[in-house]
């Protein structure tokens, strides 16, 4: 036999003839939240964000540019996904750059899909404005532009917003360790400073 | 070269060496408390816990009833999505799938992601004999690498080493895997990671081939997810044109929704933080962004056996946060190398059995003795696992593997005896009053006292020492119970 069919076969066994039990899954975690938006969540999300030891902005929509170019606090060069509707200066597109040219980069601008106001987290799903995963990850500074209405109150909200199969990162901070001692490091591998930009009306 | 767990010796000898060594207590005493501490304010955060828990429980317990089902679903997702999907019956299989993959692809060498399921089965051994070299990439599993050392924790496998042992190992050891650690490095945890920044860095960018685990894997969309801190996930599952994953069976979740839980236990109660820094999802290949080549290997190895276990079946729901690690008095003392596995601690000493089977050998035999069953483990065990009550059924099936032994255990002996001196009151009497002559002579000299201010005995010799160098025995009255009825009630 497969190892397949000797797998399956082994798991039909384990219960043995009877039937299985019919086990109901309890969703009493769920409860009423706030509407994505929501100004108590945007309060949450920016206060559980820098929790984390990243950096937020909070800005009117006219002023994205600015607070972009202020976040990236002369970082060069750097790089911009396909589909990013902003004019960031000197930046360079993202057409395929091989792992020397991120490497090389100092900062990456991105929107984001959603952002999750209780963990402090932000959801990229890497379409257009977002770009391929690498391009988030191999820089070290991490801009992300996000929308008020994005901010969703906790993961269960999150989940049901999202598309499975698409690729997602989910990112909540800097990269971090706490494998020497337990005690939190900022940046390892992953972007060590980590900006949010958050727009609203 | 790595070493490996096998051969180890039986807990109780490899705990008494551990115990001898009070930089590794201190060690561990520092850091199980902190995170301890961080848990604790994680977990208080979040009214809906116990309901949390409850479903967690539930989703496990639902999938692991119809895991063949949720198998071949999860099967045809990845499939339809450009996967390749292997089955490995045990270890060799799964690793001789994964050679076979680097070897395809013509490479000497694999970046890999922290993963419990490649520990377990020997991977990095398994490679380096087919001559290819695998870079662990988490910081910690680095740590253990170049210090040729073994894990002691689920999540923090260099949890027995402290900052100034990590500075030499990396001073010593970094330059012969890759780029040296800086000349003038030192203690400080930011410049550590630092130097295993830089170190890891050029491996990421020239990987051919990545291998990870998984977290969770979705039968219903076929999407793999990645839990981890530092980036280093991200970059092995990114950047390297082809990626094996190898995952345990009972990793599958049957529909996407459930990760609405599992996302909410997990980081909490492994860091003890509210999201974990990074989480990656992936479903197959997708096309111009990341791995184009993507294997996942569903691994046996022991699984389906737990699973036919009754009691112990409810082990299989264990997400590997190491909560029950970092709570349990016995972890805490002796540390992760005492177990003797890949899986130390309370989840330890049942998964260790379940998987490999009572009675393979005495170093798995004596795991489920390894606790003082204070049920902590279970309280703080986010998927409501019942530790202690698989424990005490892993020791009676231990018990019974060995009653057709030539040589009985002395546990067994005296049992026997107590059973033939309890089984007729004529011999009780007796043996009481043999007790109350022995407890006279020998309670004399003693000046222990046991709690309650009873007078205790001291270490016995011979066979009595095995009891008595780790507990107290009260001295036996001078007058037994049944004499004193007899006495004080009989005259009346």
């Amino acid at each position: 036999m497969s190892a397949r069919e000797d797998i399956l076969a082994a798991v039909a066994a384990a219960y043995g003839s009877g039937p299985r039990p019919d086990v109901a899954v309890p969703r009493g975690y769920l409860a009423d939240r706030p509407a994505p938006g929501d100004p108590a969540l945007l309060d949450l999300f920016v206060e559980r964000v820098e929790d984390y030891g990243a950096r937020v902005t909070r800005c009117a929509p006219l002023e994205v540019r600015h607070a972009v170019i202020r976040a990236l606090a002369g970082a060069a060069p750097v790089v911009i996904p396909p589909g990013l509707d902003l004019d960031v200066p000197a930046a360079l597109l993202d057409e395929g750059l091989a792992h020397e040219a991120l490497d090389a980069a100092d900062a990456v601008v991105t929107t984001g899909t959603l952002a999750i106001a209780e963990t402090g987290t932000i959801v990229l799903t890497h379409g257009a404005g977002q770009g391929r995963r690498a391009l988030t990850l191999v820089p070290d500074l991490h801009v992300c532009i996000l929308d008020a209405a994005q901010v969703v109150a906790d993961v269960p909200a999150a989940i049901a917003r999202l598309d499975p199969t698409l690729p997602q990162t989910w990112i909540s901070g800097p990269s971090a360790t706490s494998d020497i001692e337990l005690s939190r490091v900022a940046g390892v591998h992953g972007p060590r400073s980590l900006q949010v930009v958050l727009v609203s009306p | 070269m790595s070493r490996t767990f096998v051969g180890m010796p039986p807990f109780p000898d490899a705990a008494r060496a551990a115990l001898a060594d009070s930089q590794l207590r201190a060690n561990l005493a520092r850091a199980t408390a902190t995170i301890r501490s961080k848990r604790a304010a994680a977990v208080g955060e979040v009214e809906a816990w116990e309901a949390l828990r409850e479903a967690g429980a539930a989703i496990k317990d639902a999938t692991l009833a119809r895991l063949d089902e949720h198998l071949l679903d999860l099967e045809r997702a990845l499939t339809a999505r450009g996967a390749t999907v292997h089955w490995a019956r045990d270890a060799a299989e799964a690793a001789a799938i994964v050679i076979d993959v680097a070897r395809a692809h013509g490479v000497d060498e694999v970046v890999k992601v922290k993963s419990m399921a490649t520990q377990e089965i020997d991977l990095n051994a398994r490679l380096a004999e087919a001559g290819i070299a695998a870079w662990e990439t988490d910081l910690a599993e680095l740590i253990v690498q170049l210090g040729e050392d073994l894990p002691s924790h689920i999540l923090v496998p260099a949890i027995h080493r402290n900052r100034a042992e990590i500075r030499d190992i990396f001073r010593t050891r970094m330059a012969a895997a890759g780029r040296p650690a800086p000349q003038d490095l030192t203690d400080d945890p930011a410049q550590l990671a630092e130097a295993a920044r830089l170190h890891l860095r050029e491996k990421f960018l020239r990987a051919k081939v990545a291998v990870s685990g998984a977290n969770f894997a979705v039968a219903e969309t076929g999407t793999l997810v990645v839990v981890e801190s530092e980036g280093n996930g991200r970059m092995c599952l990114t950047l390297p044109e082809v990626l094996v994953s190898v995952v345990g069976v009972e990793k599958v979740v049957p529909t996407y929704r459930d990760l609405e839980v599992f996302l909410q236990l997990l980081p909490r109660s492994s860091t003890g933080e509210r999201m974990n820094p990074y989480t990656s999802m992936w479903t197959g290949v997708t096309p111009g962004d990341g791995p184009q080549e993507v294997h996942v290997v569903l691994l046996d190895s022991g699984r389906t056996r737990a699973l036919a276990d009754e009691v112990g079946r409810q082990v299989l729901r264990c997400i590997r946060c190491s909560a029950c690690l970092n709570v349990c008095p016995v972890y805490e003392r002796v540390g992760g190398h005492a177990y003797g596995s890949v899986y130390p601690g309370p989840i330890g000493a049942i998964l260790g059995p379940l998987l490999k089977g009572v009675g393979s050998d005495e170093q798995v035999d004596s795991l489920p003795f390894a606790s003082s069953l204070c049920g902590a483990c279970y309280e703080v065990c986010p998927v409501k696992i019942d530790i202690p009550s698989v424990l005490v059924d892993l020791r009676a099936q231990v018990v019974d593997h060995h009653r057709g032994d030539r040589v009985p255990k002395a546990e067994a002996v005296a049992m026997k005896a107590a059973g033939w001196a309890l089984g007729d009151a004529r011999r009780l009497g007796v043996a009481e009053a043999v007790a109350g002559v022995g407890g006279r002579v020998l309670g004399r000299p003693s000046r222990r006292a046991a709690p309650g201010g009873r007078v205790a005995l001291g270490r016995l010799p011979w066979l009595g020492e095995r009891w008595t160098q780790a507990r107290d025995l009260p001295v036996p009255p001078a007058r037994s119970f049944r004499r004193w009825w007899s006495e004080e009630r009989g005259r009346r």
